[in-house]
């Protein structure tokens, strides 16, 4: 209603024709900008950098509005600049009525001053800051993997508390929805490396060790390492994402009201899931990763049987239990990451997608941290 | 008779921010109780605080005769059992069903059986008026539908105490009006206390025994009272602008 009641103030409405004017008259030791015509948007920016450069030298500035027929909040925003620039203003010739009206608005909700930006930290500053809240970050996974074991240790006691259809679909969607994929890339992996390997090999004649290479390295390090890069990406970045958007719903805070701990609720049942499912993905990982190696000796002229002798006479059964074992606490760490990032989701809806990133990151670094904790393990225990 | 909900100079900080302090105020049984206030001025924070999510910076809250805060174990449950809850924004479970997500406290707090939870869940959806939709899920019903939804939840226990965060905002004036008539038929048959944060016009005044008033710029309370004297009689600004729906100079 305003709006066009301004609109209307103007006499004659040629656009182009009325529009705004600037003109600069020196006055004593001062300046007087008189505005012709309608200051709105467009006028507005288009005589923004002379009008502030020339009011930025003047004292006093004299701002005339006699000749304004109309004014938008663009208009007033550069007439309330101008007069904070010049420090010290004076208004002249102000025609009453709704164009006051406009300007007095503007200044009123410009009055409240902005938030004062937070003063930058110097550089050790930062680099303190960084350290702290890594080392806050670490160990609020500690705290929360020892949460997760007292609930863990609860729901041992009473056992009928877990949540068993949760956990069933956490199974099939962790597990089972992922097997096509798992067996993809095991395949396409065991054949990769049978094939790269076989160049340098064929010059020594040792085409016939492919299996053991390839075997060793499956089981012991890249079945469970691929397996639990899958897990990562599919399976902890959607737990960060749930719990996250529930966090944000305030779906957690009604269940802790009501005396249920989500980390039982919640947390338990995908950290099981996560567990459970692993040696399995990474076993099916090794056999597809195997079956593809096969698929390249088979091409060099080795039929399967001698492949098989090969395996059998050089991988033992602790690779292959050591490396599902391996396989399990990656996937318990996938899951306590994935689910922290969610539980400690922030509000808004970005905090869900920061959850999701959180998760696969720190997920991916968790497993091989652990891989390479392992690694020296293993070797110390001769396994 | 001892107060339900006592607050004593409770203060709310977030990260060196203060949202209020010095704000102390009591509930007494059976009374429908309103926290008012312009958006942002900490309404909902000071209801996680009463209910124990959020730990004071400063002062005490006693629900029930206990300190919530300092709760643990048993006690903090046979606690939490007699305390209802409507969230601002519902937060209903998205994985179950309206009469599972009713069933959710059931199952925690009580031994029914499965058929009783189902009952049980059926009567608190009659009676919010949301009989028919039990078996749909959050995402399928709307905002409206998921307040009464969440009502019905806050109520599964029978507490003696239900705190509601904008039980009416987001309804249309003849369910929101139906909903305060529940609330004061609650209030006057069970002995029920409701501590409600609304801003609701129509509602406080229909529904309000007592209010008190949170104001952003104040950090605080700026008035407390019933809502009709203080129509009439407040010498604050702000509180008269906001009972005569005028616009603050
Ligand atoms: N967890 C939190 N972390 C940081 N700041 C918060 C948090 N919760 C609330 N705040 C801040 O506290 C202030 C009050 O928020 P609150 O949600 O209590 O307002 P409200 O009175 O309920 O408003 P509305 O009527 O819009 O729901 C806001 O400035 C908000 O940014
Ligand atoms: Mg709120």
């Amino acid at each position: 209603m305003r709006w066009e009641a301004l609109r209307e103030a103007g006499p004659g409405m040629s656009m182009a024709g009325q529009d705004a004017r600037l003109e600069a008259r020196p006055e004593g030791e001062g300046l007087r900008l008189v505005f012709h015509g309608r200051l709105e948007a467009g006028a507005a920016a288009r005589l923004w950098p002379e009008a502030t450069r020339r009011a930025a030298r003047a004292r006093p500035l004299i701002l005339d509005l006699a000749g304004l027929t109309a004014l938008d909040t663009a208009g007033a925003v550069l007439l309330l600049h101008l007069e904070h620039l010049a420090g010290e203003a004076r208004w002249a010739g102000m025609p009453p009525g709704p164009l006051q009206a406009v300007l007095d608005r503007t200044r009123q909700a410009l009055a409240a001053p902005p938030p004062e930006p937070p003063l930058p930290l110097p550089w050790l500053g930062l680099i303190g800051q960084a350290t702290i809240e890594r080392g806050q970050g670490m160990l609020a996974q500690v705290a929360f993997l020892g949460e997760a074991l007292v609930a863990g240790l609860g729901t041992i006691r009473r056992p009928w508390r877990l949540r068993l259809s949760e956990m069933l679909r956490h199974l099939d969607e962790a597990g089972l929805r992922a097997f096509g994929l798992t067996l993809l890339l095991g395949f396409l992996i065991g054949l990769i490396l049978a094939f790269q390997s076989s160049i340098p090999m064929r010059q020594f004649g040792a085409e016939v060790y492919i299996p053991n290479l390839v075997g060793i390295s499956l089981l012991r390090e890249l079945g469970p390492l691929m397996a639990a890069v899958v897990l990562a990406g599919r399976t902890g970045s959607a737990y960060a994402a749930e719990l996250g958007t529930m966090v944000v719903n305030e779906e957690v805070d009604a269940l802790r009201i009501m005396g249920i701990d989500p980390v039982a609720w919640l947390v338990l049942p995908r950290l099981l899931a996560a567990m459970l499912v692993m040696p399995v993905l990474a076993l099916l990982m090794d056999l597809a990763g195997l079956l593809g190696m096969a698929a390249v000796m088979a091409t060099l002229g080795f039929p399967p049987a001698g492949v098989i002798a090969q395996l059998q006479s050089w991988v033992q059964l602790k690779d292959l239990l050591g490396g599902l074992f391996k396989a399990a606490v990656f996937g318990l760490a996938i899951g306590l990451v994935g689910c922290r990032a969610g539980l400690g989701a922030g509000r808004g809806p970005r905090a869900v997608g920061d959850a999701a990133t959180a998760a696969v990151v720190g997920g991916i670094v968790s497993i091989v941290l652990l891989d390479g904790i392992f690694a020296v393990l293993f070797f110390r225990l001769g396994l | 008779m001892e107060p339900v909900v006592r607050v004593e100079n409770l203060a709310a900080r977030f990260g060196g921010r203060t949202i209020f302090e010095h704000v102390s105020f009591e509930v007494r049984p059976g009374e429908v109780f309103i926290i008012l206030g312009g958006s942002g001025s900490g309404k909902s924070t000071l209801l996680k605080h009463v209910i124990g999510l959020y730990e004071p910076a400063e002062g005490r809250i006693e629900v029930l005769g206990e300190d919530i805060d300092t709760l643990r174990g048993e006690a903090r449950q046979a606690l939490l059992r007699r305390i209802g809850v409507m969230w601002q924004s519902g937060a209903l479970f998205g994985s179950l069903t309206l009469a599972e997500n009713i069933e959710v406290p059931l199952e925690q707090h009580t031994a029914l059986p499965a058929e009783a939870r189902a009952l049980v869940a059926q009567a608190k959806l009659g009676l919010v008026g949301l009989a028919d939709a039990a078996l749909r899920l959050p995402a399928e019903i709307s905002g409206g539908m998921a307040k009464r939804a969440g009502i019905a939840r806050a109520m599964a226990l029978d507490p003696p105490i239900l705190f509601l965060d904008e039980p009416s905002a987001g309804l249309d004036p003849i369910t929101s009006a139906g909903l305060d008539a529940l609330i004061r038929q609650l209030a006057r048959e069970l002995g029920t206390t409701f501590v409600v944060v609304t801003h609701e016009l129509q509602s406080i005044l229909a529904i309000g025994d007592r209010c008190i008033m949170l104001d952003k710029d104040a950090k605080g309370m700026i008035a407390e009272g019933d809502p009709r004297r203080l129509r009439e009689e407040s010498e604050n600004p702000v509180v008269r602008a906001f009972f005569r729906r005028e616009v603050l100079a």
